[in-house]
C-alpha cells in the first residue's frame, strides 16, 4: 500500500483545533517537537477515531510532554517505561488507539529492554521516536544515538560510544514496521504518521528532530535545499531508488551491496535500479544500514511493513478458545477443579 | 523377603490425634509428588491438614548431597492444625543425606523409615558421614524407632515384569513409600490410583506400574513382621461436612484476584515476571483464561508493574506479583501509581534477603520496604496474609481497597504461605464483599468541565477511563494541581497534594474492621502481637500457654498500614506486648514509633518459620519475669 493519500476519512465536526488541549506547549522555540505536534493535530481528525478513544502514552524527556498538548486521553509515565505502559493498556483495551511519544534516551537507553521486547511482541501501538541524538531535558548529555566524537557536557573529549542504528535495531528485534521521517518536512511526516496509524502492529516511526539548544543542526545534512537532494532518498513502494537534484542518481544492488550510479551516464537506466519493496526484510535490513555508510543517501519513508498477528489479538484468541463453552462463573472459580466432599 | 501370601494379618490399630510426617529424599526422588499425594488423600479423608514443602533452590543439586535434599512436611490431625508441625513424628529418609539434614527436627522416639539403598558407602560419603560410619548400624539412632527398608530392591522386584526400563522402574520407588505410609495410617489407595490413571491416560502401563509399586509398599507393611510391634495408626476425620479444596497460598492469591475481578465486574490483568517463590501466582492465573483473565509475562519486573499500571489506567483490575528483589525494582513505578491514584494490587511473596538471599526460604523482612520503600512522600496501604487460606481473603481485601480507594495496595505473603497448603471450605460468592469501582460517567457538552483530581469525602478521586466521552484528560508523574490535575510546580499546591494523598490512605482506617483478639483474655498480662505467616506458630503457642494457665492473648494484624483504629486501645490492655517476627525486628519499630510503647521483640532470621516451642518459651520467660 503506497500512501500519499492522507485524507481518507474526515470527521465532519473535528479539526486540528479540536485536538489541541488547553495547555501551552513548553518546548523551546524552534524545537522540532512543535512540528510533530502540529502534524499530529492535523492527522488525528483524519483518522476517524473519536478523541475519547485515543490515548497518548509517554515516558520522560522533552518529547514525552507530548500527551499534555493533545485533547485526547494521555498519561505521562516514568523514564523509559512508556512502551510497557502502552502495552498493558492495549492488552486491557484493544478497542483504543494507543500512541507512544518517546525519545532516543527514553526508548533506546533506559527503556532499551522494553523497546526490543515490545517490537517482537507486536502490540498495535503507534510509536513516535523523537530522535534528536541528545538528552535535552537534562541539558545536553550525549544519548545512545549521538554521533561518535560529539562533544557534550558528559563527553567533553567527544563521544566514544558507538551509536544505535534505530532502523537496524527495530528490524533485528522482530519489529513489523519501521519508517523514518523528518521534523522539517511536515507533509511527508504526516503521511508517515498516517501509515503508522494504519499499520496493525507496533509501528515504529523514527523522527529526526532538531534540538536547537543542545544539538543544533545535527540533521543539517538533510535539511537545507542545497544538500538535501544529494544526501537523502525518499523511498516509495514499487518505485526505483532514485535521488539527487535532477533525480539523476540511483541505487543499484550489487549482490547485497548498495551502489550509487549516475543515471546521466548511458550505461545505467532506472530499470537497473533497486525497486523498493517494504515487505522484503532483507532489503529493509540493507536500507537500515545506509546510515552507517557516508557515501549513501539517508533513506526516509517506510522501510519495512509486515502483517503479523498482534499480541492482544493472539491473547484474545486464546481467551476466546478457552471460553468456547461460555465464560466460567465465580461459583465455579471458587469451587475449583479438585474439590472434594466430606459427608 | 516379601511374603507372597496375600493374607492380611491382625495388626493393632492405634488411634492418634495428630501426626507430623516428613518425606525427605534426593531432589530426584519424587518426594514433592509423594507428599502431595499423601496430603490429597488425608484431605479427602477429612482430617485437618497443613503442608509445607522444603526444597533446594537448585533444580538438581548434586545427587546424594545435603544440598540436594528435598522434603515435604505435613501435619494431619483430628483437631485444627495451624502449622506442619514444629517437629515431625515420622521421617521417610530415602538416603543418608535426607536423614542427616532433618534428624534434628525429629521427635525423640520418632519413627524413621530409611531406604537402605540410600545408605550405601557412596551415599554415606556424599552425605558427609565419616568413613565406616553408618547411622543405621552404629547405634546413633538408638533414641528412635528405625525401619530399614530396601525400598529400591522391593520396587524392582514388584515391577520386574512390568516391561518398564530399569530407570523407569527405579523412579517408581516413591510410590512404594507412599503405599507403605498409606498402610501405616490406614488410608485408602483409591484417590492416588484415580490420579495416576488420569495423569497417565495415554500411557496406561505407566499408571499400572506406579499402582503396582504403591500396592507393593502397602502389602509390604501388611505382610512383613517389621511393623508388627508398632502396629498401624488411625487419625479420625474431624472436618465438618461440606465441599473442600486444598490450596496453597499462591493459588489462593490467584483465585482471589480472579474472584475480585468477577465481583467488581472488571477484567483481571496480571503483569508479571517469574521470581521464586511468587511465580505460581502467574502460573495459576495463566490457566484461568476461561474466566477472561489476561496474564502478561513481561520482559522484567519493571515492565510487569508498568504494564499493570497501563491496564489499570484502562479500567482493568490490575495486579502484579513478585518477591523482594522484584519489589525493589518496582518501587519507582509504585510512586507513579501513588501519584496517578489508580487501583493496583502488588502481591509481594517475601523471601530471605538482601539481594538474591535465600530464594526458596521464607522471611518477613520486606515490611519496611513495603511501608517506606519509595522516593518522595508516597504512602500506600499494606496488608498481610496469615495462612494459605487467608491469602485468599487478604488478597481479595487488597483488591477491594485498591478499587474503592483508588490506590496501589501492597499485599504481603511469604515463601512459607506461598507453598504451604491447607483445606479450604469452598466459599460462596455471596459471602464475598462487594467491590464497587467508581467510574466517572460520560460528560455531555454543556456539563461542567471534568476535574480528574476532584475528591469525595474520603479524599478519593474517580476513575475516568479512556473511551468515556467528554472526560479526555492528561495525567502523569509530574505533580498535579489540586482538582484540575494539570501540571503544577506551585509550592503550596505540592504540600496540599502531599497531605491529601496521605489523608486518603489514613482514612482507609474508617472502612476496615477493628482489630480483634484471636485467642485469650481481652485484658491481661501479655499480648502476643503477630503479622503474616507466624500466625500458626503463635496460635499454637498461645493455646498451649493458656492451657498452662498463663494470662496471655494473641492478636494478629492483617492491616499494617493504616492500622485498625482500636489498636492503641488493645495494646493498652496488657502489661506487656511481644512481637514475634521472621526478621531482625521491623513491626516492633513501627509499633514503638506509632504508639510510643516498648514492646518486646522475638526475632528469627534463619529462613525457616518459627516453631511453637520458641514462641512458648518466650511467652513463659516474659511472664515469669513480669511476676518476679
Amino acid at each position: 500500500m503506497t500512501d500519499n493519500d492522507t485524507t481518507m476519512k474526515v470527521l465532519p465536526v473535528l479539526t486540528a483545533k479540536d485536538f489541541a488541549s488547553d495547555q501551552e506547549p513548553k518546548w523551546c522555540p524552534g524545537c522540532g517537537d512543535h512540528s510533530v505536534l502540529q502534524q499530529l493535530k492535523q492527522l488525528l481528525p483524519e483518522l476517524g477515531v473519536a478523541p475519547e478513544n485515543i490515548v497518548f502514552v509517554s515516558g520522560i524527556g522533552c518529547s514525552s510532554r507530548l500527551p499534555y498538548y493533545l485533547a485526547t486521553y494521555g498519561v505521562h509515565g516514568i523514564h523509559g517505561r512508556a512502551l510497557p505502559m502502552a502495552t498493558g493498556l492495549k492488552i486491557a483495551r484493544p478497542d483504543l488507539s494507543v500512541w507512544v511519544g518517546t525519545g532516543d534516551g527514553d526508548a533506546l537507553s533506559i527503556g532499551g529492554n522494553h523497546f526490543i521486547h515490545t517490537l517482537r511482541r507486536n502490540p498495535d501501538l503507534n510509536v513516535l521516536l523523537f530522535n534528536n541524538e541528545i538528552y535535552g531535558l537534562t541539558k545536553g548529555q550525549y544519548s545512545p544515538t549521538s554521533k561518535i566524537g560529539l562533544r557534550t557536557v558528559t563527553s567533553p573529549s567527544g563521544v566514544i560510544d558507538h551509536p544505535f542504528n534505530t532502523a537496524a535495531l527495530t528490524i533485528g528485534s522482530g519489529g513489523t514496521f519501521f519508517a523514518r521521517a523528518f521534523d522539517r518536512d511536515g507533509k511527508f511526516l504526516r503521511s508517515i504518521l498516517h501509515r503508522a496509524a494504519m499499520h496493525r502492529g507496533t509501528s515504529l516511526v523514527e523522527i529526526y528532530q532538531n534540538c536547537p539548544i543542545f544539538n543544533n543542526a545535527a540533521f543539517e545534512a538533510y535539511a537545507t535545499p542545497d544538500n538535501k537532494a544529494d544526501n537523502t532518498i525518499y523511498i516509495e513502494q514499487d518505485k526505483p531508488l532514485v535521488f539527487g537534484k535532477g533525480k539523476n542518481r540511483g541505487i543499484m544492488l550489487d549482490g547485497f551491496k548498495p551502489v550509487v550510479v549516475d543515471l546521466d551516464k548511458e550505461e545505467f537506466s532506472t530499470s537497473d535500479l533497486w525497486i523498493h519493496d517494504e515487505r522484503d526484510i532483507n532489503k529493509a535490513s540493507i536500507l537500515a544500514r545506509f546510515a552507517d555508510e557516508e557515501s549513501l543517501p539517508r533513506p526516509f519513508g517506510v522501510f519495512y511493513a509486515e502483517e503479523r498477528v498482534t499480541y492482544e489479538d493472539a491473547l484474545a484468541a486464546q481467551i476466546k478458545d478457552s471460553q468456547i463453552n461460555g465464560c466460567w462463573t465465580l461459583e465455579e472459580l471458587l469451587k475449583g477443579e479438585n474439590s472434594y466432599e466430606i459427608k | 523377603m516379601t511374603d507372597t501370601k496375600k493374607t492380611t494379618r491382625q495388626v493393632n490399630v492405634t488411634s492418634k490425634t495428630s501426626v507430623s510426617v516428613l518425606f525427605a529424599g534426593d531432589s530426584g526422588d519424587g518426594m514433592q509428588l509423594t507428599g502431595t499425594q499423601f496430603a490429597n488423600t488425608v484431605a479427602i479423608h477429612g482430617t485437618e491438614l497443613n503442608t509445607f514443602p522444603n526444597f533446594p533452590s537448585e533444580i538438581r543439586a548434586p545427587a546424594g548431597t545435603i544440598a540436594g535434599v528435598s522434603g515435604f512436611q505435613l501435619q494431619f490431625s483430628s483437631k485444627p492444625v495451624y502449622t506442619p508441625g514444629a517437629r515431625f513424628d515420622v521421617m521417610v529418609a530415602m538416603n543418608s543425606a535426607a536423614l542427616k539434614a532433618n534428624l534434628k527436627n525429629l521427635h525423640r522416639g520418632g519413627i524413621i523409615i530409611a531406604g537402605t539403598e540410600g545408605f550405601d558407602e557412596k551415599n554415606l560419603k556424599l552425605a558427609g558421614y565419616p568413613e565406616g560410619a553408618n547411622p543405621l548400624h552404629d547405634g546413633s539412632l538408638d533414641n528412635y524407632i528405625v525401619f530399614p527398608v530396601p525400598i529400591l530392591q522391593l520396587t524392582r522386584e514388584a515391577l520386574k515384569e512390568s516391561g518398564l526400563s530399569s530407570k523407569e522402574i527405579d523412579r517408581c520407588k516413591n510410590m512404594f513409600v507412599l503405599g507403605l505410609l498409606y498402610w501405616l495410617y490406614t488410608l485408602p489407595l483409591e484417590g492416588t490410583m484415580e490420579t495416576l490413571y488420569a495423569k497417565f491416560q495415554k500411557n496406561i502401563w505407566m499408571a499400572e506400574a506406579n499402582i503396582k509399586a504403591m500396592k507393593a509398599g502397602y502389602f509390604f507393611g501388611d505382610e512383613t513382621e517389621l511393623f508388627a510391634n508398632l502396629g498401624r495408626f488411625d487419625i479420625a476425620p474431624q472436618k465438618q461436612h461440606g465441599i473442600y479444596r486444598r490450596v496453597t497460598g499462591n493459588e489462593a492469591c490467584a483465585i482471589a484476584l480472579t474472584a475480585a475481578s468477577k465481583k467488581a465486574g472488571l477484567e483481571l490483568f496480571l503483569g508479571s515476571y517469574p521470581i521464586t517463590p511468587a511465580t505460581e501466582i502467574l502460573q495459576t492465573l495463566a490457566k484461568k483464561k476461561k474466566y477472561g483473565v489476561k496474564t502478561y509475562q513481561a520482559e522484567d519486573e519493571i515492565a510487569g508493574i508498568v504494564s499493570s499500571i497501563g491496564a489499570a489506567y484502562g479500567g482493568a483490575l490490575a495486579a502484579t506479583n513478585t518477591s523482594g528483589p522484584g519489589l525493589a525494582l518496582k518501587t519507582e513505578a509504585l510512586g507513579l501509581a501513588v501519584i496517578l491514584e489508580i487501583p493496583l494490587v502488588i502481591i509481594n511473596v517475601q523471601r530471605g534477603g538482601p539481594s538474591t538471599g535465600l530464594p526458596t526460604k521464607p522471611e518477613q523482612s520486606d515490611l519496611f520496604m513495603a511501608l517506606y520503600g519509595r522516593h518522595g512522600e508516597a504512602p500506600l496501604p499494606v496488608i498481610a496474609a496469615c495462612s494459605p487460606v487467608d491469602c485468599f481473603y487478604t488478597t481479595y481485601e487488597a483488591a477491594r481497597i485498591a478499587v474503592e480507594h483508588m490506590t496501589p495496595v501492597i499485599c504481603l505473603s511469604d515463601g512459607y504461605l506461598a507453598l504451604s497448603s491447607e483445606p479450604w471450605k469452598v466459599e460462596s460468592p455471596d459471602n464475598l464483599a462487594e467491590i464497587k469501582p467508581r467510574f466517572q460517567p460520560a460528560r455531555e457538552s454543556g456539563d461542567a468541565p471534568y476535574l480528574p483530581y476532584k475528591r469525595d469525602e474520603r479524599q478519593v478521586r474517580s476513575w475516568a477511563i479512556p473511551g468515556t466521552r467528554g472526560l479526555e484528560h492528561r495525567i502523569g508523574g509530574l505533580e498535579k494541581q489540586h482538582e484540575t490535575g494539570n501540571v503544577s510546580h506551585d509550592p503550596e499546591n505540592h504540600e496540599l497534594m502531599t497531605k491529601l494523598r496521605a489523608e486518603k490512605i489514613a482514612r482507609i482506617a474508617d472502612s476496615i474492621p477493628l482489630q480483634s483478639i484471636d485467642n485469650g483474655p481481652l485484658k491481661g498480662d501479655l499480648l502476643v502481637l503477630g503479622w503474616g505467616s507466624t500466625y500458626g506458630a503463635i496460635k499454637t503457642a498461645v493455646e498451649q500457654a493458656l492451657e498452662q494457665g498463663y494470662s496471655v492473648a494473641h492478636a494478629h494484624l492483617r492491616y499494617i498500614y493504616p492500622f485498625p483504629k482500636n489498636l492503641a486501645e488493645i495494646l493498652g490492655n496488657y502489661k506487656q506486648v511481644v512481637i514475634p517476627e521472621l526478621n531482625n525486628g521491623q513491626l516492633v519499630h513501627i509499633i514503638r514509633d506509632t504508639f510510643l510503647i516498648a514492646p518486646e521483640s522475638l526475632t528469627k532470621v534463619q529462613g525457616v518459620p518459627f516453631n511453637e516451642m520458641e514462641i512458648l518459651t518466650k511467652i513463659t520467660d516474659l511472664l515469669k519475669e513480669l511476676q518476679s
